[in-house]
Formats: structure tokens, C-alpha cells, sequence
């Protein structure tokens, strides 16, 4: 019987079945940052097992606040810079060098297809656009992946997703995940990994693959997963140059993850993607999805482009493309969060930066902030933001805030013309 | 092992987040002590008033997908500092149910119609339940009326409750 991929990589790394259909394996990797660590820290501290597994897969970002705004802030980054300090764990990102954990580590080389990563943050699933099982974990999962470097899933079911058609000029990767949630709806895929596969996505970027990824938890996924392909190999190609001979060795080493043909899925779904529109979400669950032009008037306060969804220099592009020569709204504020350093930089570079601010946008540095309402860019009560973010939830952003999940192209569009509006339908 | 049951908070509404559970603007708390003021603070609940419905609640009974979005365990956490050790619900976001389990609470799933039921003969008025944990039972009170419902719990998440949490099970076993 044939496997899928998240099968072949439980295959390669259990180490224990402690219960039926529950399977321990080992991590690749541990990622961290300092609002779900420093919990972790403090028990294993209380614990008098202040160690970890091994230094050399753990990596450490002060991300979600940062600069610190406040005592408490800065008291979180502090336990967990001097945890980093105290055990050599020498990738370390600290302020000057730290972005969205999500965009920052992939960034880094440290994702590699076949790999095992937990973090203690749901949209680890990001990493899944690589070919590796990546999967949000709570502080508990996360202490005993620092000091065992393990973790106990259930036993891997899979929900495989065609992708099909033409992905329509102006239509992009978080508009196809959005209408995956919209149909799935926010349990659809609890306790399963959701496979993206089809001619659509072995055409996107793994920028592209990243966003749809990420979003996979907002079905309830455990991790959204894609084949490693000639686009993985191109985008870690200096992190592996010296590990192949050429490029072909090295996608002849990814494809070993890829699934069998006669692989057995939960459930297989076609989605084509040729007529899909521009979309935003309406309420206050990300599966309430509808097409922009079917919105009505919808007022906004304030755009926010960036997170961990949709921060990556394609965004930025995506988005400048449709604010050049243009300015926002006056009745609204926008602000633009790059994920990166890296991206920050060729943002400047590829003079974007330059767009935004000619626009009216603030610029701020890279974090997660905004996204959860905890730093710049939270919402005053009955406040509306169009949002490239992944969650809508009620208060998100900030208490009595509404969100509107959208494209970066579509935030853009929605600062020029004051509310909610497609590119297309820019004038 | 801690324990279970007490007076029940009926929660009539599915897919509630763990935003609305613990506002992220309280995360910045390195205690789970710290957390208990803020419980349920941004749940969309009509008629629902933190204040006054959480006092003295040990168990809550609600929908679908109890616990979905965000990781955080400042979730259970956050239960767990206002004496909710047990949730009852049509079914759980995956790391919710892992974060209770691993920290030795209970997420327990009971067929719709169970909790259809439980909704329509308890709810809006002074109920408790009773947990018979070696027997799997649980017995909701309410005056004048009673009802008996068995429970189920896989091994490993059984074991977890035992054990007390992740953090002990893994340490005897890695």
C-alpha cells in the first residue's frame, strides 16, 4: 500500500507507539519564540531540568513584540535570550536580525523536505510548503521537544487537494486557500494533514506555497503539505549546494518524499481555481469567505499588509504594483509590515519601500504585532481592517475590532479607494 | 491526578477560539496565576458575562471545534486557573485537546445528539456533574433531575490524565 507524504515521514522518525494510533516521533528541529517559550522555560527551570535536546536544532526569534513596548515584553525576550545564551543555542534572533518566525526560519535553510519541526505557534503549518511535517504545538508539546527532542501525534490520516485550472490575473495563493477554508470549513480538517498537490501549485513559488500552507490550521489541519520540487530546490540551493552534486541530484532526493501513486487519502478534493475571484472573509471565522464584489460597502480604518501569511517580498510586489503612482484613502491608515530583514531590504532595493511610503503607508519593522492585536497596529473598538493576515477572529486585532481576511493586492486596492475593493476594480 | 467535575457552565455556541478563550493582549503574562481575571473575556456570546457566569464553574459543556485557532496553551491554562479542569464538547481543535491532556485536564467528546440532549434538559439552570473517572461516567444533577452518561477516552489520553501531564509521561518513557 503506498504512502503519503506525511506516512513516509512518520516512517522515517518514530520512535514510539505509546498507544494505539498514537505515534512518538523524532524532531528535526525545535522552533521558538518568546510569548509560548519562556513558559517552558520557567518549568523546566522549576523542574531542575534546565537543558535541551541538542542546541544545533533549536532556533530562537523574539518576534511577536518587538522592540519590547513594555516591561512584560521585554521580560519575555529577555528569559528567552538568556536561555538562548545559556545553552549555546547559537541561531538566535534578536532585534536587528529577527522577523515572523515563519517567513524568517524558511529563509534561513532550516526547512528541509522530509524534516520534523514543532513550534509553539499554530501556523507552523507554513513550513509544510517544503515537504516537511511542521505542526503547532502547545508550551507542554514544546518542553518536552526541547528536552527530548520528541513529540507524540496521532497516527497521520491525509486529506489530499488538487489544485487545478489557471490561477486568474489578479488572483492569488491566499485568494485559493481562503475558498479551501470557505469549502472545508474551520473543523474540515482537524486531526489530518492537508496534501496540496496539482498542476497550480507545482507552478507557484514557495512564497505562494507558504501562504496556502499556512492557512491550513484555519481548517483545522494539523500541517498543509507539499511535494518538494525543482522550485524547493532552487529556493535552498545555497543552504544545500555543497550537500549535491547538481540541482537534478538534489530533486532526485526530494522526490524519495513524494507520494506514491497508490498512496490512501481520508479524502481527495479537486479545486479549480479558473473562475475564482479576488475574496475576503465577512464575520468572525476565517471559512466565512466571499467574493470582494459581493461584500456591499464595507468601510475600513485601517489596511495592514504583512504576518506570516502574507509578508513576503511577492506580497510587497503584489501590493505595490497596485499603489504605484497612487495614494491611500484619507479616511484610513495603512500600515506595512515587511516579514523580514531580507525582505525589508529588497523591498528598499526593488525600491517598493519607496512606493508605500509615497502612498501614505508607515513602514514598520518586521513583527508579528499587528496581526494578534498585540503591538503596532491594534484596532480601537468598532474598527475595520482589511487584512492580510489569517485570522479574523472576534477581537483579534484588538478588542472590538472586526478583520477582513484579504490579498495583499486586495489590502492595497482597499487603502487606495477607502473600502473594501479588488485590484480589479480599482479606478 | 486532578480533579473533575463540579458545576457546569453551558456554552451554547460552536467553533469558540481560543482568542476568545484568552485575548492575545494577556499573553504577555508569564504565570498561568496571572490569566484567571481574563478568562472568555472576548467571547461572542450573547448574554454571556464573564464576571458573573464563571464563578465557581469547574466544567464547561459546549458545540463543535471547542478550542480552535491559535496554540496557545494559556488556553487550558487559563481554565485551569479559575478550577475548569474538564471541557465536554461535540469535539476539539487538535492542540486544544493536546494542550488539556498534556497538562492532565480532560477534553472530552460526546456524540451531538448526547450534547443536544444535555443542552436541552440542563441548560439555564444550577447543574452539576459528578466524574466517575475508573468508570468512565458521568452523572449531570440538576433539581429534580439526573442523568448518567458514558464517557470514553483513548489509552494514551487516559494515560496523560494519569500520569499528570505530557511533561511527567515523557519523562518516565524518553
Amino acid at each position: 500500500m503506498g504512502l503519503t507524504i506525511a506516512e513516509k515521514i512518520f516512517d522515517a522518525h518514530r520512535v514510539d507507539r505509546p498507544a494505539e494510533g498514537i505515534e512518538t516521533i523524532r524532531l528535526d528541529a525545535v522552533f521558538c519564540h518568546e510569548i509560548t517559550t519562556p513558559i517552558a522555560i520557567n518549568d523546566l527551570m522549576a523542574r531542575g531540568k534546565d537543558r535541551v535536546f541538542d542546541p544545533g536544532r533549536i532556533k530562537a526569534v523574539i518576534d511577536h513584540v518587538t522592540p519590547a513596548k513594555d516591561s512584560k515584553t521585554a521580560s519575555q525576550g529577555k528569559v528567552l535570550r538568556d536561555w538562548a545564551r545559556r545553552h549555546g543555542i547559537t541561531d538566535f534572533f534578536d532585534i536587528g536580525r529577527n522577523g515572523v518566525c515563519h517567513a524568517l526560519f524558511p529563509e534561513k535553510g532550516f526547512v528541509r523536505p522530509g524534516d520534523t519541526i514543532i513550534m509553539g505557534d499554530s501556523h507552523t503549518c507554513t513550513l509544510g510548503a517544503f515537504g516537511a511535517f511542521a505542526a503547532g504545538v502547545g508550551t507542554t508539546d514544546l518542553e518536552v521537544g526541547i528536552l527530548k527532542g520528541v513529540c507524540a501525534f496521532r497516527t497521520p490520516r491525509t486529506i489530499r487537494i488538487d489544485i487545478t485550472g489557471t490561477l486568474p490575473e489578479g488572483v492569488f495563493a491566499k485568494d485559493v486557500i481562503l475558498s479551501i477554508i470557505g469549502r472545508l470549513g474551520v473543523d474540515g480538517a482537524t486531526d489530518h494533514i492537508i496534501e496540496f498537490d496539482g498542476p497550480v501549485v507545482s507552478a507557484m513559488s514557495m512564497e505562494a506555497r507558504m501562504t496556502l500552507c499556512n492557512m491550513a490550521i484555519e481548517a483545522g489541519a494539523t500541517c498543509g503539505i507539499c511535494r518538494p520540487d525543482q522550485a524547493t530546490v532552487d529556493y535552498l540551493w545555497p543552504f544545500i549546494e555543497n550537500a549535491y552534486a547538481n540541482h537534478q541530484a538534489a530533486l532526485e532526493d526530494f522526490k524519495s518524499w513524494w507520494p506514491d501513486p497508490d498512496a490512501v487519502y481520508a479524502e481527495t478534493l479537486v479545486c479549480d481555481v479558473s473562475d475564482l475571484e479576488p475574496l475576503a472573509t465577512f464575520g468572525y471565522k476565517p471559512d466565512q469567505v466571499r467574493p470582494v464584489r459581493e461584500m456591499g460597502d464595507v468601510v475600513v480604518d485601517q489596511v495592514y499588509i504583512g504576518s506570516c501569511t502574507n509578508g513576503r517580498i511577492e506580497d510587497l510586489r503584489a501590493a505595490a504594483a497596485v499603489l504605484r503612482g497612487r495614494r491611500i484613502h484619507p479616511s484610513l491608515r495603512a500600515i506595512l509590515s515587511p516579514a523580514t530583514p531580507k525582505v525589508f531590504r529588497q523591498a528598499l532595493a526593488e525600491g517598493l519601500i519607496e512606493v508605500f511610503m509615497e502612498a501614505g503607508f508607515c513602514v514598520t519593522n518586521p513583527t508579528c504585532g499587528a496581526c494578534l492585536g498585540m503591538s503596532n497596529g491594534v484596532l480601537a473598538e468598532g474598527e475595520v481592517c482589511a487584512s492580510t493576515t489569517n485570522r479574523n477572529f472576534p477581537g483579534r486585532m484588538g478588542k472590538g475590532g472586526m478583520v477582513h481576511l484579504v490579498s495583499p493586492a486586495t489590502a492595497a486596492a482597499t487603502a487606495v479607494a477607502g473600502r473594501l475593493t479588488s485590484a480589479r476594480d480599482l479606478r | 491526578m486532578r480533579n473533575f467535575g463540579g458545576k457546569v457552565l453551558f456554552l451554547d455556541r460552536s467553533d469558540i477560539n481560543t482568542d476568545e478563550i484568552i485575548p492575545a493582549r494577556y499573553l504577555t503574562e508569564m504565570t498561568k496565576a496571572a490569566l484567571k481575571p481574563y478568562l472568555l473575556e472576548d467571547l461572542a456570546l450573547e448574554e454571556f458575562d464573564a464576571a458573573r457566569d464563571l464563578a465557581g464553574v469547574g466544567t464547561i459543556v459546549t458545540r463543535a471545534n471547542f478550542g480552535c485557532g491559535s496554540s496557545r496553551e494559556h488556553a487550558p491554562w487559563a481554565l485551569e486557573a479559575n478550577g475548569i479542569h474538564l471541557v465536554i464538547a461535540e469535539s476539539f481543535a487538535r492542540i486544544f485537546r493536546q494542550n488539556m491532556f498534556n497538562c492532565g485536564l480532560m477534553a472530552v467528546a460526546l456524540a451531538p445528539e448526547t450534547i443536544a440532549r444535555l443542552f436541552e434538559r440542563f441548560s439555564g439552570r444550577a447543574t452539576r456533574v459528578a466524574v466517575d473517572f475508573p468508570g468512565m461516567l458521568f452523572e449531570f444533577t440538576s433539581e429534580g433531575i439526573r442523568e448518567e452518561v458514558p464517557f470514553t477516552l483513548a489509552p494514551f489520553d487516559r494515560a496523560l490524565v494519569e500520569a499528570g501531564g505530557w511533561v511527567e509521561y515523557a519523562d518516565q518513557r524518553y
